[in-house]
């Protein structure tokens, strides 16, 4: 299990950040990740593995409309 | 020309660090014209754009005064950074009034050319009072001084024709065209409360007049019940420092580093040069947040027929500047343009549409179950040129076709209308009937508040259904973001202080995704800041697109990335360097506070702004009927079990649904006092006269309206 903004989350073995991105449907573009308040970088999100335990924050920068 | 019915001169004032220091008052009842001085109580206490408003607004009238009283006002005004050309979105004008929806102040933020032209011409703000007797229009020449109110004789009716004809009229030549924008509505204003107003700005590449909309609560309505025609403004000579601004070169700095970031950002960021705010509506429909069949649902598969990608490649003109004021770098004002109508008086025309704009796709588009990007092309250019706030109009038919969906009313009753979900045919002869002010055209253009009293009374409908999904607040039809998932949003919309208008406050990525509103304190901060900020850009003449819709490469790395904290404090050094003040980010905070709380309280001076004017439709809140809770049913019952503890299994679906509606109707309470804590209002909703005065807003006649509250 990790956190996901704060709520469980299944994990799985080979988990990466596109992979968790994938599984939440979280398709808006304009997001900031950061694994256990590590700052992943766009570039990395394919090969990033989640670890079991992680906790990631998904940030949607939009406070708009 | 039409008879010149009066002709005033004047010497134009010049600006000086951001203000002119003049207002102009008209009353169209006796033709009168008075200058009147901007003093340093109202700099001071109000800023400038709404605020200026408001106060002009306070004065002119009383508790009983209505939108069609001849003292009602409409009072416009840019504020201080209004008009320089060195930064994206720098020529918003605030329109208030008492509107015919809500018997309150309404606000509208627009752009387009005529509050900065207003202002070089001498202006800061401008009171429009009184009714005439006959048709008038009036025009002010900023360059000669002058100001003539004549007689409208045989203008058209619709924004698109009357514009163009003004625009010309104006003009010694092309070239002069773009120093001319017209203030107008079209025919429906004289039919319906949701007229609204259109602001012009001439496009000399495409050689048309373009429009911006000071669209919510019926100002075009006002406006066509004083018998005004149109407003039109002439100024030549816009110059990047028209506003005298006290140093210069830190709003070239500011603006350069900002133009740089949109050049860099934009295309990988929201696009918003490419196609502008429409740019979100998959991304609403892929999170739930698109209000679809009347705000039941928050997203449809068939979302993809009207996906920005449709939109680009088939219908909007790439490649041209699309900014309503100059320096707009943003630049999000999109057209389609040689778009051929098929319906109502302009069919076989081909016209440039205006749009559209995210609400426009959604509210016409999936809030209607309308998923075909020519429909919603059609219904954006006509509820423009009839002057209809496209907003009030989707809700407003949304909420029909959902009664009438659910055997409320009866085709019948809509005079043979078939208002089905999907039915744009129906919509737009919907349109063309509201323009005409014929059959149930005229009862819809009445507004969801009034409308459900009609169904109610006149056709035997079940008022708590109604009430429950009637998207209203205040009397205002709400704006296109289904929030049912983030409490947040439902205060931001149901205690936004002149209805459920999204201007206020946007939080649902922060609250329903990011999770970073866990308790009532944290969203009632939020619902402090962000409205508070917000109002700020309508106080000093900016358009709010550019703080957010892009925001620089390192805004992660700051500690409230919502915020954009660079940005924010891009805008506290335009307005010293306008102004010659200095002010930092808290004191632009208390600024706009203090025109919230004067806004708060002149809704309590008006019988409304109290506990009992910010409650929200249940649909807002949560799921009404069966096919809602079905459609989300594990989240609902995984809630039950979360939050109540309640075991789904031996529930049926009505007992779940009265679970869940027990369950967030107290939430919402809840909310609502932390709200009120952190604004500094008592239980009821009023402002205490010690948060008044902690902000230098305890004046005598703001206690006076008060008092009897506490
Ligand atoms: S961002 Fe768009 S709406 Fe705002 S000023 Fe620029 S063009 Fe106008």
């Amino acid at each position: 299990m990790i956190k996901v903004n704060t709520e469980d989350f299944p994990w799985h073995p080979g988990m990466t950040v596109r992979a968790l991105l994938d599984e939440k449907l979280f398709t808006f573009r304009h997001i900031i990740v950061r694994v256990n308040g590590e700052f992943v970088p766009e570039e990395d999100y394919e090969k990033q593995l989640i670890q079991d335990g992680d906790d990631v924050l998904v940030l949607h920068l939009m406070a708009g409309g | 020309m039409g008879t010149i019915l009066k002709d005033y001169s004047y010497t134009p004032a010049k600006v000086k660090r951001g203000y002119s220091g003049k207002s102009l008052y008209i009353n169209v009842s006796d033709l009168s014209i008075e200058q009147k001085e901007i003093t340093d109580f109202m700099k001071e206490k109000f800023t400038g754009g709404k605020g200026f408003d408001l106060w002009y607004l306070w004065h002119a009238v009383t508790p009983e005064t209505r939108w069609d009283s001849p003292e009602n006002e409409i009072v416009m005004s840019v504020g201080p950074i209004g008009g320089i050309t060195q930064y994206a979105g720098t020529g918003k004008t605030l329109v208030c009034s008492i509107s015919p929806l809500t018997d309150m102040p309404i606000d509208s933020n627009v752009g387009g050319y005529f509050g900065p032209l207003l202002k070089f011409s001498g202006w800061d703000a401008f009171e429009l009072q009184g009714k005439s007797e006959k048709e008038i229009l009036i025009f002010i020449d900023g360059n000669n001084g002058r100001i003539q109110i004549e007689e409208a004789e045989d203008l058209p009716e619709d924004a698109h024709l009357l514009a163009e004809e003004l625009t010309k009229k104006y003009a010694e030549n092309e070239d002069d065209m773009v120093n001319i924008s017209v203030v107008c509505t079209g025919s429906v204003a004289k039919h319906a409360y949701m007229g609204m107003l259109n602001f012009s700005f001439y496009d000399p590449r495409r050689k048309v007049c373009r429009f911006k909309q000071a669209a919510r609560g019926g100002l075009g309505t006002i406006l066509h019940d004083k018998k005004v025609k149109a407003l039109v403004v002439k100024y030549r000579g816009v110059k990047p420092n028209l506003n005298d601004a006290a140093d210069i070169s830190t709003i070239n700095k500011v603006g350069v580093k900002y133009h740089k970031e949109m050049h860099d950002l934009d295309h990988k960021q929201n696009k918003m040069r490419q196609i502008g705010t429409a740019n979100t509506i998959m991304i609403m429909s892929q999170y739930d947040l698109l209000p679809t069949r009347n705000f039941q649902m928050g997203g449809d598969p068939e979302t993809v027929k009207i996906s920005p990608q449709v939109f680009i490649e088939e219908w909007l003109t790439q490649g041209l500047h699309d900014g309503c004021w100059y320096g707009c770098t943003m630049s999000c004002a999109k057209c389609a343009d040689h778009f051929l109508l098929t319906t109502g008086p302009y069919a076989g025309q081909r016209v440039t549409v205006d749009g559209p704009e995210y609400e426009c796709a959604a509210g016409l588009g999936a809030n209607l179950g309308v998923f075909d990007p020519q429909a919603i092309l059609e219904e954006n250019f006509y509820c423009d040129t009839y002057g209809i706030d496209l907003i009030s109009f989707a809700t407003c038919t949304a909420f029909i076709m959902e009664c009438y969906q659910r055997g409320q009313i009866t085709r019948e009753q809509m005079g043979g209308l078939d208002l089905r979900f999907g039915n744009s045919q129906a919509v737009l002869e919907l349109m063309h009937l509201m323009s005409r002010g014929e059959g149930f055209g005229k009862i819809a253009g009445l507004g969801i508040r009034k409308l459900k009293k009609v169904f109610v009374e006149e056709f035997g409908a079940d008022p708590q259904l109604l009430q429950d999904i009637g998207m209203e607040v205040k009397g205002l039809e709400y704006s296109e973001y289904a929030h049912k998932e983030s409490l947040a949003q439902q205060g931001g919309f149901a205690m936004a202080i002149k209805g459920p208008q999204h201007d206020e406050a946007w939080l649902i990525f922060m609250d329903m995704v990011n999770k970073q509103l866990p308790t009532f304190e944290d969203k009632a901060n939020a619902l402090y800041y962000f409205p508070m900020f917000r109002t700020w850009f309508g106080l000093v003449g900016l358009c709010k697109l550019p703080w957010n819709d892009i925001v620089p490469a390192d805004n992660y790395k700051t500690d409230s990335p919502a915020k954009v904290p660079e940005h924010v404090q891009n805008y506290v050094d335009l307005f010293n360097a306008v102004t010659g003040r200095n002010i930092d980010k808290e004191e632009l905070i208390i600024q706009s506070e203090r025109v919230y709380q004067f806004q708060r309280v002149f809704n309590v001076r008006m019988g409304k702004g109290e506990r009992k004017d910010d409650y929200a439709p249940y649909r807002s809140l949560g799921p009404v009927t069966r096919e809602e809770y079905l459609s989300r049913q594990e989240l609902y019952d995984k809630q039950l079990r979360d939050f109540q503890q309640l075991d789904p299994e031996t529930m049926d679906l009505d007992e779940k649904i009265a679970a869940t509606r027990r369950y967030r109707e107290d939430q919402y309470e809840q909310l609502m006092d932390a709200v009120y804590r952190r604004r500094g209002w008592t239980e009821n909703g009023i402002p205490t006269p010690e948060r008044l005065k902690e902000i230098g807003m305890d004046l005598p006649e703001l206690l006076e309206v008060i008092e009897p509250k506490l």
